[in-house]
């Protein structure tokens, strides 16, 4: 009696785990149907590209020949020795740090004041806005026109305050801020609404308290307004280093790289040996310097953001 | 219910003190048309360049309103490129490219919250860590592998390696899982599969992030540069971006008002639909900072 009636309490139990586990599996294979595409690009797009860009970095190749030659380190030890290659280090980190600190110091100004009750902020939102959505490269040709040191928009003001505009995108001390010009002018409204996100994000109540407490304007910013935003602005440092070693499209319309080498930076030096020089191996260093410089500067944010930043 | 009876009255002090502050408001004020003449006035150059004829365009000072304005920039731009040709390339490779975006987006995202998988969080982290490896630095081997497939100079050589998303997965996870769990669970009663509940359910409750992220996609591919750039070399398959850079570099001796004509050709469409979509854009770009 008592082994007829454990047994098929036994098999209901496994038959059950049995069911469990295909409804599992049926979810395991639609997973994979669904997310597998995505992967596989990614795989074939992103990461293979990767491994091979660093293979490609220990080779001199001409992206003909049939066979690649093992250089070993040779072309980092070229590149590195290379005075040239250190002032395109050097315009990287120029144009990088000079963009990502005025698109975020300017952008907390202005998003600041927009926060402020004013008629007609809604609109000006908008319009601060815009650029970042318009093409990079339609954008750096109306500044060549802007910039114009005759007929441009520019020079009028130059003028009226008595002075001579610079030949901006022909001398090689004007170029460079030149470029930063426009890319701060494009992208300082993607700033502006990530900090209006945060400052909405953070608790009014913070504010009503620190009044009641007699704070002043200044220490309320100090003291609630900066640790309130602190996420979003290490947040907002990080997108726009990462957007600022990518920029291509404003330089390569504006200039070229030039005059000489004063805008050419490593993503703009990868083009550049990549497919008009052909020489794969010299692009592939720029391409690992480039990640590794990315990757170093993410993981720093993120160990920093664990640490540091004040989750409000 | 406490808490808010508080905290009232000092909310309307705190604005009535702003208010009486006219100093501050003027400032403001000034701060606003100061961003806004920054802003606009490039823009408003723009325009009005493309309605100068060619000697105004190099006279000198400069005129701030067009004294003869003509049509004529837009013809001869229209004709000195395929521009025709060039909205073609770009409708096909922004529609197929964003429309696949769109769809692992949806797809992938769904796959992640609500279904079972082995290590799907480890999963996750590979697609998100694609994020961190620029595009520009897999150019080079991805021409590589475009052309051992055939595909330079095609549509599917521009679209194809930027097919797969990681924003998209990510922001539509984030906001998948606010759903209200109740609802999918009673659709699952019903014995509706995933792909029913996916379709019926999430579509519909997730429109406002998925129109927000279908935008931001649409958008970028429209202005994508670079990869167009280097896989194309004929004219009959430059994209917008590409197409107005080599007329800047084939007018040699620019007249500036054709080119500023051709800049509006590629901006003008981006701009319609920012007027009319805004804020689910702005929603989109927001929403990665704020909750991520």
């Amino acid at each position: 009696m008592q082994l007829s009636n454990s047994l098929p309490k036994s098999e209901v139990i496994n038959t059950r785990r049995r069911q469990t586990s295909a409804s599992e599996r049926r979810e395991w294979l639609l997973f994979a149907l669904l997310v597998g595409p995505n992967l596989f690009l990614f795989g074939l797009f992103t990461y293979w590209p990767l491994i091979y860009n660093t293979y490609l970095s220990f080779v001199r190749w001409d992206m003909l020949a049939p066979v690649k030659i093992w250089v070993g380190l040779g072309n980092y030890r070229f590149l590195f020795a290379s005075p040239g290659f250190a002032k395109i280090l050097s315009n990287t980190v120029v144009f990088t740090f000079a963009s990502v600190l005025l698109t975020c110091a300017l952008g907390l100004l202005i998003a600041l004041l927009l926060n402020q009750p004013l008629a007609g902020r809604n609109a000006a939102r908008s319009i601060v806005f815009s650029p970042v959505m318009l093409s990079g490269a339609a954008i750096g040709i109306v500044w060549i026109y802007i910039f114009d040191p005759r007929y441009g928009l520019l020079d009028i003001f130059i003028r009226f305050v008595g002075l001579r505009s610079p030949n901006w995108l022909l001398d090689t001390n004007w170029a460079m801020p030149a470029v930063i010009i426009v890319y701060v002018w494009k992208n300082v409204g993607y700033a502006v609404v990530i900090y209006l996100a945060g400052l909405q994000a953070i608790p009014r109540e913070l504010y009503e308290a620190a009044l009641v407490d007699g704070a002043s304007a200044w220490a309320r910013f100090r003291r609630v307004t900066i640790p309130g935003l602190s996420p979003v602005i290490f947040f907002l440092v990080l997108t726009t280093i990462l957007a600022g070693f990518q920029t291509f499209d404003v330089i390569k319309v504006m200039t070229d790289g030039g005059p000489v080498d004063a805008t050419t930076t490593l993503i703009y030096y990868l083009y550049q040996e990549g497919f008009v020089g052909f020489n794969a191996g010299r692009a592939g260093v720029a391409g690992v310097v480039l990640f590794v410089a990315m990757l170093a500067f993410t993981i720093v944010q993120m160990r920093y953001t664990e640490r540091n930043v004040n989750y409000a | 219910m406490q808490i808010i009876t508080i905290s009232k009255p000092q909310v309307i002090s705190r604005w009535a003190g702003q208010r009486n502050n006219w100093f501050a408001i003027g400032l403001g004020y000034v701060g606003m048309l100061l961003c806004l003449l920054i802003i606009g006035l490039p823009v408003y150059w723009m325009i009005i360049g493309a309605f100068k004829n060619t000697q105004e365009v190099y006279r000198i000072p400069p005129t701030w309103i067009p004294a003869e304005p003509t049509l004529a920039n837009f013809g001869n731009a229209w004709n000195s490129a395929p521009f025709g040709r060039y909205y073609i390339n770009t409708l096909i490779t922004t529609i197929f490219g964003s429309t696949f975006e769109i769809f692992f987006a949806v797809t992938s995202a769904y796959a992640f919250v609500f279904l079972r998988f082995p290590k799907k969080d480890w999963l996750f982290l590979v697609l998100l860590a694609t994020l961190m490896v620029p595009g520009q630095v897999t150019i080079l081997p991805n021409f590589l592998t475009v052309s051992r497939l055939g595909w330079v100079n095609s549509y599917q050589g521009i679209v194809i390696p930027g097919a797969s998303v990681a924003y998209g997965t990510f922001l539509l996870r984030q906001y998948y899982r606010t759903l209200p769990i109740e609802i999918l669970d009673a659709s699952r009663v019903d014995g509706s599969g995933h792909l029913r509940t996916l379709w019926a359910i999430v579509l519909p409750l997730a429109k406002p992030a998925i129109v927000s992220f279908a935008l931001l996609s649409i958008v970028s591919k429209w202005n994508d540069f670079l990869w167009p750039l280097i896989v194309t070399n004929t004219r009959d398959m430059r994209v917008l971006p590409i197409g107005i850079y080599w007329l800047l570099v084939e007018e040699g001796t620019i007249d500036w008002g054709v080119v500023m004509a051709g800049t509006l050709f590629v901006v003008l469409p981006v701009v319609l639909v920012f007027l009319y979509a805004q804020r689910y854009i702005v929603d989109g770009i927001a929403a990665g900072a704020v909750k991520g």
